[in-house]
Order: C-alpha cells, then sequence, then structure tokens
C-alpha cells in the first residue's frame, strides 16, 4: 500500500515550469493575466505548504480537540464561503448563520456515520480520516448549500407577485413557496447527481486518482470514491434541504407574510 | 362588521375606522399617496401596528391565511403560478355564474396565463378573490385596465356580492366610478384619512 513514489522539490520545480507557458502566452496575446497568475501560484504553494504541515502535526498528536477544532475552523470558512455566493444573503448574520449549521449538522453527521460504520479507525475521531472526510463532504454540503440558498432567494424575488397572490388568497406560506422551494432543492442536488454519472467516464475522480498514484489497488479505490460520493450526496442532500426549508421560514413570518425586507438589499458575489 | 383600530402603515397616521356589511367605502387619493399600504396592511399582508377585527374577532386571534380567507385583498397586478388559469382555482368549474357574470366563456379556464391580456388578467384575478365566499373585499384599482363594456360587468358582479352582505373596501382613481360604486367615500391625503 506504501509502495507509491516519493516526489522532491526539484521534480515540483521541473513541473512548475509549466506555468512559464502560461506566462508566455498572457504575455504574448497580452492577456493582462501575468499578476493574476504569479498571485494565484504563490497563494496555492503557501496554502497548501501550510496546510501539509499542520496536518502533519495534527495527525501525529491524536488529540480529539485539536481534530474538533480543525472542524470548526473549517466550518466557518465554508460558511463564510457560502455568504460570498449570494446574490441577495439574508439581513445579519442568517446567511452565514443558517448555512453554517445545517452544513455542519449535515457533514458532521454523515461524517461521523461513516467513522463509525465503514471506517471504524482508532481512535474514532484519529484525524487522519476525519479531517479529509469531513472536508471532501463539507465541500460538496457548501457548494449545494450555497446554490439552494442562493436559488431560493433569488426565485422568490422573481416570484414576489405570484407568491404575495397566494398568500393573499390565504394560502400558507409552505405552500406558497412551494414552486421556489423545490428550485432551489433541485440546483442544490443537480451538481452532485451530474458528478455522479459521470464519474469514471468523464474524469477519474481526484481522490481515486491519488488513491492509484500512491499505490493503491484500483479495485480498492473505486470502493472508497464510491463511500465518498454516497457521504456527499447524503451530506448535500439533508444539508440542502434544511437550509432551504430554514431559508423558506426566514423569508416569511408567523403570520405568514412574505418579508422581502429580510433580504439585504445590494448583494455581492465572490468566486463561483 | 370590519373594524380598523389604530392601523398604521408605513408612512401613514393611524387609522381607526368601521365599515359595515354591504357597505362599499371608496377610498380615493394621490398617486404614492398610501392606499395600496392601507389595503395591504388591512389584509396583513405587511407588519404594521394596529388591530383589525372581523364581526367581532381580532385578526391575532386567528392564523394569518385564515384571516386572507376571509378579508380577501386584490392587488392591482395580478400574480400567477401555473401554467393554465384553472390550478389557480380550488375549483375551477364551481364558479359558473361569476365566470359569466364576467363574460368569461367556459374554455377560459383551459387558457395559458402567458397569452392573457391585461382585461383577462384582470377580471380573472377577480373571479379567484371571490372563490370561497370572502366577507370583505379589498380591492386596488379593480377595473383599470378593462374597457366601458367589461368594466361594468365586474361592477355588476361586485355590487351583486355587496347586496348579499359582501363588505367592499374600493380604491380607484376613476371619480365616474367612485359616484357610481361607492355608499361612503374617504380621501387618503398627506397620510391622513379622512371623509369626502
Amino acid at each position: 500500500m506504501s509502495q507509491y513514489i516519493r516526489l522532491d522539490n526539484l521534480d515540483l520545480v521541473l513541473a512548475a515550469m509549466l506555468l512559464l507557458l502560461n506566462g508566455g502566452l498572457s504575455v504574448a496575446l497580452r492577456l493582462g493575466l501575468e499578476r493574476s497568475l504569479i498571485i494565484a501560484t504563490l497563494r496555492m504553494v503557501l496554502q497548501l505548504g501550510l496546510v501539509a504541515f499542520i496536518l502533519r502535526a495534527l495527525f501525529a498528536t491524536v488529540s480529539p480537540w485539536l481534530t474538533i477544532g480543525v472542524a470548526l475552523v473549517m466550518m466557518a470558512f465554508a460558511g463564510r464561503e457560502i455568504l460570498a455566493r449570494q446574490e441577495r444573503p439574508l439581513t445579519g448574520w442568517w446567511s452565514w448563520g443558517l448555512g453554517v449549521s445545517c452544513m455542519a449538522t449535515a457533514a458532521g453527521l454523515v461524517t461521523v456515520f461513516s467513522l463509525a460504520t465503514q471506517i471504524q479507525p482508532h481512535p474514532w475521531y484519529n484525524p487522519r480520516f476525519a479531517i479529509p472526510l469531513l472536508g471532501m463532504v463539507l465541500g460538496n454540503t457548501m457548494t449545494g448549500i450555497a446554490l439552494g440558498l442562493d436559488t431560493l432567494t433569488a426565485s422568490v424575488v422573481n416570484d414576489a407577485r405570484a407568491i404575495e397572490a397566494r398568500i393573499a388568497l390565504g394560502h400558507p406560506r409552505l405552500q406558497a413557496l412551494r414552486a421556489p422551494a423545490q428550485r432551489a432543492v433541485r440546483s442544490a442536488l443537480m451538481p452532485t447527481i451530474n458528478t455522479m454519472a459521470a464519474a469514471g467516464i468523464v474524469a477519474l475522480p481526484g481522490m481515486m486518482t491519488g488513491q492509484i498514484l500512491a499505490g493503491v489497488d484500483p479495485i480498492d479505490a473505486t470502493r472508497y470514491q464510491l463511500l465518498i460520493m454516497f457521504l456527499i450526496a447524503g451530506g448535500t442532500a439533508l444539508g440542502a434541504f434544511t437550509a432551504v426549508v430554514g431559508g423558506v421560514f426566514r423569508l416569511t413570518d408567523p403570520r405568514h407574510r412574505l418579508r422581502l425586507d429580510r433580504l439585504r438589499a445590494h448583494g455581492r458575489r465572490g468566486p463561483a | 362588521m370590519l373594524r380598523i383600530e389604530a392601523l398604521q402603515p408605513d408612512g401613514l397616521s393611524p387609522v381607526t375606522l368601521d365599515v359595515e356589511r354591504g357597505e362599499c367605502l371608496v377610498v380615493q387619493g394621490p398617486s404614492g399617496g398610501g392606499k395600496t399600504l392601507l389595503l395591504r396592511a388591512i389584509a396583513d399582508l405587511d407588519p404594521c401596528p394596529g388591530e383589525a377585527l372581523l364581526d367581532g374577532e381580532s385578526r391575532t386571534a386567528m392564523a394569518g391565511p385564515e384571516w386572507r380567507r376571509r378579508v380577501r385583498y386584490v392587488a392591482a397586478d395580478s400574480g400567477w403560478w401555473a401554467d393554465r388559469v384553472a390550478a389557480h382555482f380550488a375549483d375551477w368549474t364551481a364558479l359558473v355564474r361569476q365566470r359569466g357574470t364576467l363574460g368569461l366563456p367556459a374554455e377560459s379556464g383551459d387558457w395559458p396565463v402567458a397569452r392573457l391580456s391585461t382585461g383577462e388578467r384582470q377580471r380573472l384575478a377577480l373571479l379567484r378573490a371571490v372563490e370561497h365566499e370572502p366577507r370583505v373585499l379589498l380591492l386596488d384599482e379593480p377595473t383599470s385596465g378593462l374597457d366601458a363594456a367589461t368594466r361594468d360587468l365586474a361592477e355588476a358582479l361586485l355590487d351583486t356580492l355587496r347586496r348579499s352582505g359582501v363588505t367592499l373596501v374600493w380604491v380607484t382613481h376613476d371619480p365616474d366610478q367612485a359616484a357610481r360604486v361607492a355608499t361612503r367615500r374617504m380621501k387618503l391625503n398627506e397620510g391622513q384619512l379622512e371623509a369626502a
């Protein structure tokens, strides 16, 4: 299993030369991308390098508190990312809070489920298993929740007249907002479904490729990949559904009124 | 009887008002004066201070949807959520008489909403609002998109309802219409609702 070919820094420098191609292209065609390219490259090297050392230290200690601490930091950053992807976020801390709580619950449950039943490391919170697993589930759940909430608020703003017509006729809020909520959950789940349908045909999933390069038997690597995809599908469904239902309740009130005043007037859109 | 106590939509002075069964209260006033806000506040569509009661029953004592089934707001711009007209009604076939009064043919239930004219939308929105016999209708320019002939049909339907005991609060810009339909008239001017 550990029959893998180690890379040293010289190997990486050689590979990084390929970036000169990007740079040359940008200069020759006047794309103006040189600056972004240099910054992005440096950021990637620094961020990944830092993560590598943090993970090595974390794996060496196997402390439950450090593991939980790292998981919380990951979730906080993912919450910020959810907020950045909203065109019209909810006012106050609601978008961040709703996103983080749904994401943490869904990704946490799915990860613990997997640690407790399929993987069973010793101890069960062993960060070498818990952190990568949580990272993969979290990243996808985050995308699902961000898409779901963004679609929900955009549809509710778009369909406001139809929704208010239903409310004025005495329809309860879950009925009046059913169409936008359905659209939101659908758009949250589509990326996962598409990824599952295309897996192995269009491209080999990154994690599976990594395991194969590290010397794992392809059948075993595929088993791991399937496990991860099932976890991602479950986590995304749970997280997106709870976030959208929470959003529907926040966009209405106990008198079943539509409350567009709970959306920020001017949104911002971060990197998608 | 519809009773409004110190109801205060944004930018308006508190409104206190009784409207009896079978009354048609016409509210007039300049554009942007808050007539729509007043109707929306009565229907409990926007949060605002104050109280509203129907036959002595406070709206806070019942769920929002329950109140709105009795006290129904008909917006100037109607909203539609399904492709076909009939899908917007609980029972399209139950409204034969009212549909006839409004001059809408039986097959109008199959019409696609996207192809409705302004006048058809307005009449169908009115028809939709009278389903399940609301006790109060809050009408926001209900005939603004209609020609004289169809406007008369809409006024006839609303007059029949009023005579059967339905309370009407009717916002209109048309002074002739106000004179025709009103049993009482008020004016909303600079945030103040006063007798006209």
